[in-house]
């Protein structure tokens, strides 16, 4: 194996864990603002996948153009999702975690089959996309276009989200929210409102992530399953509820999946993941940058 | 004297930078009534909480009837016959008064029967005969404290713990609440009590211990301590003062 | 002296009404005699007895676990490969299941039971999965390809039965029960009420004395065992198995949800909640789910989330609620 081979891998993996961070981010996001884990997260994936192509299928509108379109429809699903299901989970009287462990996970069903009831379970795919089998040259490693362009649209998302969190009112009663929701309902600040834009704005996260692997990934019903995993993983080692956890955490488990990668055949990519995410269960279970 | 059931050497406990007790030294002998006192943030339910095996301590050393129990978790010093009550009562909601009890009372029988006699036996004793099917979410909060109180009483210990299981009763209430740590220390268990309301406690006390910024700052018994000055601006302060002019 | 223990008598009471819902299963076959309703009765009780082991661990204890799917498939595969390779029969094969779905269960709740709540959850989830994959690499456990079950003709000694149904429905309806009767039996037990307390809140359970760690490790070998004992069983029942088959991850949901519609928690949910919703499934399977347009999937997952908002204590639980009321 030569350094080229693996530099290059290990810049497809970098690649990657920026978009597995961005995937991830709204699941921490809500993580952390609530203590609620949308099990639902795949599917809202899924949902935004089949948005681009939908908007690609419908007006010819490249999934970069769509990325936006599709990220104000999901933040206006996820609030709808926070209104209609989640705040009704979180007041039950009896089993609240329970609850809103089922009540997600139903969620996602339904919205899978939904997806097979309108798309059928076949496999779609944008096939002439911009960026679509482009790749870019540096110093001397090949680059996908259209990973690149994710990687660089997580990038952006992250620090967005870093001016909002750290930058404007909504930030400030997000972080007040998330440190003790109670004594912030004292000072006036409206805890559903809070928590229906944090739906909102996680699901936008995942919505552009899910935009931006429509470029080059299929998209069918059950498309979530692995990717949800995933980011379970990534928040996880992240930290619940850390958002810039999710983003580091993302970089590693893109760089240990290119790795494994390169070490063992293509069905065991996952084990290093899983590896990595049971050591750090062991040793650091509050995860990497999570500070419990 | 010899008869020391408990022996805390020079506890500190640090959280961070914060320090919630600084080098505690305190001991209590069989059948008194300690009244662990002090303001808001002293360190008492620390102090319980490092005593009760919750938390091993920074520092220090814990030792029951004669043996370093320090590095003993929470349920085997239950066995050995340590047992408390919660500042913010921990009843388990989803099951009835009686089986509350019975958890209780499993440290020292693997029978179902013999436990539920107990508990029985146990909500007698602390005056919630009639309750005991209903569930424990159920109850009113005078009546979660007395559970609780029942709960520990039945792993049969020597030393019981009271974090503040008089705050929020009524003056009558407290008053049930006195005869009752008495009965206690009548059955021959020895109570260490944290109790805000001084009024109530002094008079039901043995001896006092002030916590004041995680230290002891006084010791001895509840006549003196109200006169010792340190006290006063510690802790009875603004109220007391108040209270005599 | 006090009266007669009302609860004392709610218990033998629980037995008596198992023993005669037992006959009354038992006798069904006289009635249905089609294969495919036999096969729905067979899956019916399989999950009650499943989500009757899985409440051990998740509604007693309260560590929620998502990945039963890793002993159950454990169980299938120790006793498939026990038989296939080494000529063992299913009954000691699925004891050596379960055994190691038990020690599986430790080895797991070992690191994972000082996680809270989601953790866990996401926990068992992920380790269920990297088992899932271990099998589907593992060539020497069929890997993908999984294990055909070798036919050895109709035989008890071999567990597998070619001509009739009946002999798995009896095992089911036996397993069932006995995963009740464990159930019933640790209700009134130190173990069972120190599971509830644990769940109900760990840090005063163990200022009672209750050894919080022990307690979970000791539900989850339990749970796990009986789960795998399923597998086991369950394999012998198709007499094929594959890692998507008994591992994949809508089996962890299956044997929950019975126990979630039924009451978590409840001596009597996993059995109510499976009686209801294993034949609905399969109702909804084979009427709108054959051309695979996901109608089956909607309704389904309706239902789970019309269980966890409109139902959070689960039909038992909101009975015997109501009964408490009445009583008062
Ligand atoms: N688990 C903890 N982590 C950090 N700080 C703590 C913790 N428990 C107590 N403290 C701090 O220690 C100090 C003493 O608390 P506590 O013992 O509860 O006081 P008291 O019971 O006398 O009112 C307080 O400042 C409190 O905030
Ligand atoms: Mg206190």
């Amino acid at each position: 194996m030569t350094t080229q081979a693996v530099a290059q891998s290990l810049a497809s993996g970098l690649l990657m864990g920026l978009i597995y961070g961005l995937v991830a981010a709204g699941l921490a996001l809500i993580f952390g603002l609530m203590d609620v884990v949308n099990f639902a997260h795949g599917e809202f994936l899924m949902t935004a996948m089949y948005a681009a192509f939908g908007l690609y299928v419908a007006f010819a509108l490249d999934p970069l153009a769509s990325a936006p379109f599709v990220a104000a429809a999901m933040f206006v699903f996820g609030a709808i999702v926070y209104l209609g299901v989640v705040r009704y989970a979180m007041s039950a009287s009896a089993n609240a975690g329970m609850v809103q462990i089922f009540a997600t996970f139903g969620l996602g069903i339904v919205m899978r089959g939904l997806a097979q009831l309108l798309f059928t379970p076949d496999y779609r795919s944008i096939p002439h996309s911009w960026l679509g089998g482009k790749t870019v040259q540096v110093a001397g490693i090949f680059l996908p276009a259209p990973q690149l362009a994710g990687a660089l649209v997580s990038l952006a998302a992250f620090g967005a989200l870093w001016l909002v969190i750290n930058r404007t009112d909504f930030g400030r009663a997000l972080e007040a929210t998330r440190e003790d929701a109670g004594a912030v309902a004292l000072v006036g600040i409206d805890r559903k409102r809070i928590f229906a834009l944090g739906w909102g704005l996680g699901a936008a996260l995942v919505g552009l992530a899910g935009a931006v692997l429509a470029m080059f990934f299929y998209i069918y019903p059950d498309v979530g399953a692995s990717f949800s995993l995933i980011a379970y993983v990534t928040v996880a080692l992240g930290g619940f509820g850390s958002v810039f956890g999710a983003f580091a955490a993302g970089i590693l488990v893109g760089l240990v999946e290119a790795a494994t990668a390169l070490a063992l055949p293509p069905s065991l990519k996952y084990v290093g993941i899983y590896a990595l995410y049971l050591i750090v269960v062991v040793v650091r279970p509050r995860g990497l940058f999570g500070s419990l | 004297m010899s008869e020391s059931l408990l022996d805390v050497r020079g506890v500190t406990q640090r959280f961070g930078g914060l320090v919630a007790n600084a080098d505690v030294s305190m001991q209590v002998r069989k059948g008194e009534i300690v009244g662990l006192i002090g303001p808001n943030g002293a360190g008492k339910s620390t102090l319980f909480n490092a005593i009760a095996g919750v938390r091993k301590p920074t520092e220090g050393s814990i030792y029951f009837e004669g043996r370093d129990v320090t590095d003993l978790g929470a349920p085997q010093r239950c066995a050995l016959g340590v047992a408390r009550t919660f500042q913010v009562v921990k009843s388990f909601e989803t099951m009835r008064v009686v089986e509350n009890v019975m958890v209780g009372a499993f440290v020292r029988t693997a029978s179902a029967a013999v436990a539920r006699e107990k508990a029985r036996a146990t909500l007698d004793f602390v005056g919630l005969r009639g309750r005991e099917n209903a569930m424990a979410g159920e109850l009113t909060p005078p009546e979660k404290r007395r559970l609780e109180v029942a709960r520990a009483l039945a792993t049969e210990p020597k030393l019981v713990l009271l974090d503040e299981a008089m705050t929020g009763l009524t003056p009558a209430e407290a008053r049930q609440g006195v005869d009752l740590v008495r009965a206690i220390r009548d059955r021959g268990m020895t109570v260490v009590m944290v109790e805000h309301v001084m009024e109530i406690v002094m008079p039901l006390i043995d001896r006092a211990v002030v916590l004041d910024l995680g230290r002891v700052i006084a010791e001895g018994p509840p006549k003196e301590i109200v006169r010792d000055e340190r006290v006063i601006t510690a802790y009875l302060g603004e109220r007391h003062r108040a209270r005599s002019a | 002296m006090q009266d007669a223990d009302p609860r004392l008598n709610a218990r033998r009471n629980n037995l008596v009404i198992a023993c005669v819902c037992v006959a009354l299963i038992a006798c069904l076959p006289l009635v249905v005699k089609d294969v495919y309703a036999q096969n729905v009765l067979v899956l019916t009780l399989m999950y009650a007895a499943l989500s009757q082991s899985w409440n051990i661990l998740s509604g007693y204890c309260g560590q929620i676990s998502l990945g039963h799917a890793l002993y159950f498939g454990a169980g299938a595969y120790v006793t498939e490969l026990l038989f296939t390779k080494f000529g063992v029969a299913p009954w000691f094969g699925m004891a050596a299941g379960g055994l190691v779905a038990a020690t599986i269960a430790a080895a797991v709740g070992y690191p994972c039971f000082r996680l809270k709540g989601h953790y866990f959850v996401i926990a068992t989830i992920v380790i269920a999965e990297a088992g899932y994959l271990l099998m589907l690499n593992w060539d020497y456990a069929g890997a993908a390809m999984g294990i055909d079950v070798p036919v050895r003709g109709d035989s008890w000694a071999k567990f597998q039965f070619l001509r009739s149904k009946l002999p798995y429905f009896y095992f089911a309806l036996a397993f069932a029960f006995v995963a009740w009767l464990v159930t019933w039996m640790i209700e009134e037990s130190r173990w069972g009420y120190w599971w509830r307390a644990v769940k109900d809140n760990a840090e005063a359970a163990e200022s009672l004395g209750v050894e919080v760690f022990r307690s979970k490790m000791a539900a989850a070998a339990l749970s796990a065992f009986l789960t795998a004992i399923g597998g086991g069983f369950y394999a012998q029942f198709v007499s094929y198995i594959d890692p998507e088959s008994v591992m994949s991850f809508q089996f962890s949901l299956l044997m929950a949800l019975p126990a979630v519609l039924g009451g978590i928690g409840t001596l009597w949910g996993p059995a109510v909640g499976a009686a209801i919703l294993i034949p609905l499934t399969e109702l909804t399977r084979s009427f709108a789910g054959g051309s695979g347009k996901g109608f089956d999937l909607i309704i389904y997952g309706l239902l789970v989330m019309g269980i966890a908002l409109g139902r959070p204590e689960g039909i038992v639980g909101a009975l015997s609620r109501r009964m408490r009321r009445s009583a008062a």
